[in-house]
């Protein structure tokens, strides 16, 4: 959590990045923020879901309503924040000649997208005998 | 009959093709936000979130638009600044936050 609280401050001063390390190949430095969009692409799937959960599935109760659209909003934000902080880690990472970071959270999302999914399916089949 | 410029990998147009589908993305987000927005009738608080929701989409697409250009120029394109990329991580987030409060 401090290490992020640092990243941030890097997020915003480009400068200070230049000053350590050597410039990677340009073709690394790409595909880096290739990986950022894809990222971020999935952040912006996932707020999508959230305003789909709200305006297409009237007839569910408004708690499970709010409560999955929040979810899939909050999965978005933590997913578009994690995606630019992850890049200048890796940004970073290749300046000095390290190892890549490596990160639980492509199994958290997961874990949380299934859990959503489980959550949509119990709703679907509950709506259908109710 | 070789161009020496070139990337064999074509990275700096695969990269450039990244940007597009993220704002194809961005853009979809736009479209549910306002529909979300303007359902049941235009009330005040709709309108602003709308317009709000318009801006942070144009503010994306600036984002976007510059890096393409930059991605453009012949030979070598610079490395994207984090100030860019920070600044696209904010418009998605507050199209989130503006979803959060239409949805509630």
């Amino acid at each position: 959590m401090i290490g992020f609280v640092q990243n941030v401050r890097l997020w915003f001063a480009p400068e200070e990045v230049r000053q350590e390390g050597t410039t990677p190949d340009y073709r690394f430095s790409l595909a880096n923020e290739r990986t950022f969009l894809a990222w971020l692409r999935t952040a912006l799937a996932l707020i999508g879901g959230g305003f789909a959960v709200d305006q297409f599935l009237p007839h569910l109760g408004r708690s499970w309503r709010i409560g999955l659209a929040l979810a899939l909003l909050g999965a978005g934000v933590l997913c578009s924040l994690r995606a630019v902080n992850h890049w200048m880690r890796c940004e970073r990472a290749m300046r000095r000649g390290e190892d890549l970071p490596v990160s639980r959270f492509p199994a958290l999302l997961s874990v949380v997208i299934a859990v959503v999914a489980v959550a949509m399916v119990v709703v679907v089949v509950a709506g259908w005998e109710g | 009959m070789t161009q020496p410029d070139r990337d064999p990998g074509l990275q700096p147009e695969r990269t450039r093709l990244a940007w597009r589908r993220t704002t194809l993305s961005a853009t979809v987000a736009a479209i549910l936000a306002a529909k979300t927005a303007l359902h049941g009738g235009a009330s005040a608080a709709g309108l602003v979130a709308c317009a709000a929701c318009c801006v942070l989409w144009l503010g994306f697409l600036l984002v976007a638009h510059r890096r393409i250009r930059d991605l453009a120029v012949p030979g070598r394109p610079t490395a994207l600044a984090p100030r860019w990329a920070t600044g696209a991580v904010l418009c998605t987030v507050a199209i989130a936050l503006c979803a959060a409060a239409l949805v509630v």
